[in-house]
């Protein structure tokens, strides 16, 4: 055996040291577990300052110990080489493990152990945790809002509508791949806002909206067999002609006695609200303030003056006010420009005004990613006889939005947790509801519950969408 | 002697205060392949990126193959697609294919059927010999190779006059040749070609006129054999007597 230095471990005594070290590491580690879950303190004989200090100052120790260079054993070698360097990063690593140990207990307690899920009532709760019967009590509203029991099937049957059509990207052939572009962007989206307007909304106007959608629906159909001279008249003709003749003659109310039903019941937007017109709100003002975004950022990049101008005045506008103005503005001072027998509805107003608010925020990331392009690529489209738009579309807007992906989903992000804004208007989504349970009389006190379970949602759905749109990038990833 | 291709007339061009061009005459026949050269600055690249009107000029006439380029776009795009470019730093689209990127503009441009333009492309790609590099990105290219697609990107448009822009100069030396062996051969095929380029090999073994431009203005314009063996003006010797 070597002469031992325990100031400069080395490899002689390799491990005599390693065996100390961790010794001393374990020690450490087993004083704070023990102390943090069993309240038991194995060093309480020493002054407490030293008990307290004392797993750091042994962890320290054993850290230094094991601190070998070129040891051949792999994972020490990692270890000193990534999170063991010196001593400040020893004692930085050993104060990490010591927090996360510490926090478990009381984060455990608090949402499982000390919590209550039973019973249907404030009394069922009687633990020191967190109290879940008042989320399960209140799920209904939180995520339905004021929507009637009984109609809330139409949300659900929506959302999976929407689901389905909206996962057909991955189903699609290579045939139908060219079309997709097109389907998500004008189809897709109005869709959606017939299924919203009309069918989670209800009324007299369903009808309208079937029989809409069986005339596309056959007009499409039928459409593949035409031949393609004339393709172009059929789709601007037949589908109106189809929807006219359902409506007046075949399905004419009085032949078939359709008299008495009137579609759903009616459901007005003011008692929408919880998590699924968070959805609404953020699903329409992310898929409409893309496209605006884009216009004014290729606006603001235009070589005429008037539409330079305009885009630059609008973006500055927008990002000049609060959003909570703008939401204020549109409920209360736009309907006094227009004209009396004009109506728009609350819900609709919001959406364009949160959607133009953010479509001044994606037009400057997006000229951002325009403005990194080389300009050789726009010399490279032009030299090739392609126009403004061929250009735009075919050569410089798939590269520039593939360079703004995180500054978009960082846009989209914000723009899902600014929604809870409309509660100025009067709309209560997730958190606006939860703002409302807790003022309710027979349920004081659980706000902390209520705030928990809404961050972890907005949570879950964020991080989704952040996830979502890193797979983007690396799809789209084509140098090296 | 057939009427020309490229005629320009008192060409005149200013950045701000400074004239690139200063009354530039050219005329251009068919099948001629004229060389561009002198030195940094010299309004060269200017001239040819005013052709297809990437630039535009601000005094005088140009007419390319019976179109006056002036404001009207459709214009501008015309001769454009009958115009292909090829550029220093290639310029290749990086989101797409290289087959993509020789079949991009033939589909959208000149709405060729998809199975046609790939054929095309595939039939140009072989010719500059990167076939087998068709499903690659620009990206896994070398430079040589990314510019002799660029030259088969310009090819697919079919255009009748093709024009280089120091297609060279952004290479290393031993991805020159290859570039200038696609180009040789493009000049053997009969293509009207207006070639800025310090290349003076190229220039003696394919020009039929070799253009000294300094300071904006043409200074020397004469036959190859000519240019080279007596030139006329001291500027041109002493660019000469520099580079050769």
């Amino acid at each position: 055996m070597n002469k031992l230095n325990i100031l400069k471990p080395d490899l002689s005594n390799l491990y005599f040291y390693i065996y100390t070290g961790l010794f001393f590491i374990t020690v450490s580690i087993i004083d704070v577990f023990l102390y943090s879950f069993f309240n038991i303190n194995i060093t309480s004989f020493l002054p407490s300052t030293l008990s307290f200090i004392l797993p750091l100052i042994l962890g320290l120790i054993g850290l230094h110990f094991i601190r070998i260079e070129f040891t051949g054993i792999k994972n020490l070698d990692l270890l000193n080489k990534n999170i063991n360097t010196t001593n400040f990063n020893a004692i930085l690593t050993l104060l990490v493990i010591f927090i996360i140990i510490k926090s478990i207990p009381p984060i455990m307690s608090w949402f499982i152990l000390d919590a209550n899920i039973a019973g249907d009532s404030k009394e069922a709760c009687t633990g020191t945790g967190a109290c879940w019967t008042y989320i399960k009590i209140w799920l209904r509203r939180f995520v339905y809002g004021m929507y009637p029991n009984a109609e809330q099937w139409r949300i659900n049957l929506s959302f999976i509508s929407l689901l389905a059509l909206g996962s057909v990207g991955y189903f699609a052939t290579e045939k139908f791949k060219k079309y997709l572009t097109l389907y998500y962007v004008i189809i897709y989206p109005f869709i959606a806002f017939l299924f919203i307007f009309f069918f989670i909304s209800g009324g007299p106007v369903f009808f309208e909206f079937s029989y809409g959608i069986i005339a596309f629906a056959i007009s499409i159909i039928v459409g593949f067999f035409i031949p393609k001279k004339f393709k172009a008249w059929y789709f601007l003709l037949v589908p109106i002609i189809l929807y006219i003749s359902l409506k007046y003659f075949l399905f004419y109310e009085e032949t078939i006695d359709l008299g008495k039903l009137d579609g759903f019941n009616w459901v007005e937007t003011g008692a929408w609200g919880g998590l699924s017109l968070t959805f609404i709100v953020s699903f329409f003002c992310l898929i409409f303030c893309f496209p605006v975004g884009m216009f004014l950022a290729l606006g603001r990049r235009s070589e005429l003056p008037t539409v330079r101008y305009i885009s630059i005045g609008f973006i500055e506008f927008w990002r000049g006010v609060p959003l909570i103005t703008v939401l204020f503005m549109s409920s209360v001072m736009f309907p006094m420009f227009l004209p009396e027998d004009f109506f728009m509805d609350k819900l609709v107003r919001v959406i364009i005004a949160i959607s133009l608010f953010e479509a001044a925020y994606v037009a400057e990331v997006i000229r951002g990613g325009l403005q990194a392009l080389p300009r050789g690529q726009y010399d490279a489209a032009k030299s090739l006889g392609m126009g403004y738009w061929k250009m735009h579309i075919l050569v410089i807007l798939p590269q520039a939005l593939k360079l703004v992906i995180p500054g978009i989903a960082n846009t989209f992000l914000a723009l899902i947790k600014d929604t809870p804004l409309i509660f100025v208007v009067g709309l209560l989504e997730l958190v606006g509801m939860l703002n409302l349970a807790k003022t309710n009389p027979e349920w004081l006190g659980f706000a902390m519950e209520g705030y928990v379970f809404a961050a972890i949602i907005f949570w879950i759905i964020c991080y989704a969408m952040s996830k979502y749109s890193y797979n983007l990038e690396i799809k789209y990833k084509t140098e090296r | 002697m057939s009427d020309p291709i490229i005629k320009i007339e008192n060409a005149n061009k200013w950045f701000g205060d400074f004239q690139v061009l200063k009354d530039i005459n050219l005329e251009v026949e068919k099948n001629k392949k004229i060389v561009v050269c002198g030195p940094s600055g010299s309004g060269k690249s200017t001239l040819i990126r005013c052709i297809n009107r990437l630039e535009e000029h601000q005094k005088g006439k140009i007419i390319v193959d019976g179109v006056i380029l002036d404001e009207n776009t459709k214009n501008i795009e015309q001769v454009r697609a009958e115009v292909g470019m090829v550029f220093q730093q290639f310029n290749l689209f990086p989101h797409l294919s290289i087959l993509d990127n020789c079949t991009l503009a033939p589909i959208w441009v000149k709405k060729m059927p998809k199975q046609k333009a790939e054929e095309l492309a595939m039939k140009q790609l072989e010719q500059v010999q990167i076939s087998d590099q068709a499903h690659k990105f620009p990206g896994q290219l070398s430079g040589g190779q990314q510019q002799r697609c660029a030259i088969a990107r310009a090819l697919c448009m079919e255009p009748k006059i093709m024009l280089f822009d120091e297609p060279t100069s952004a290479l290393d030396p031993e991805m020159i040749k290859e570039v200038l062996d696609a180009m040789v051969n493009l000049a053997k095929a009969g293509m009207t070609m207006i070639v800025v380029t310090h290349e003076m090999g190229f220039a003696k073994e394919v020009a039929d006129e070799v253009i000294f431009m300094d300071e904006g203005m043409i200074v020397e314009k004469a036959e190859t054999k000519e240019f080279f063996a007596k030139p006329k003006s001291d500027r041109t010797k002493l660019f000469l007597s520099q580079i050769l």
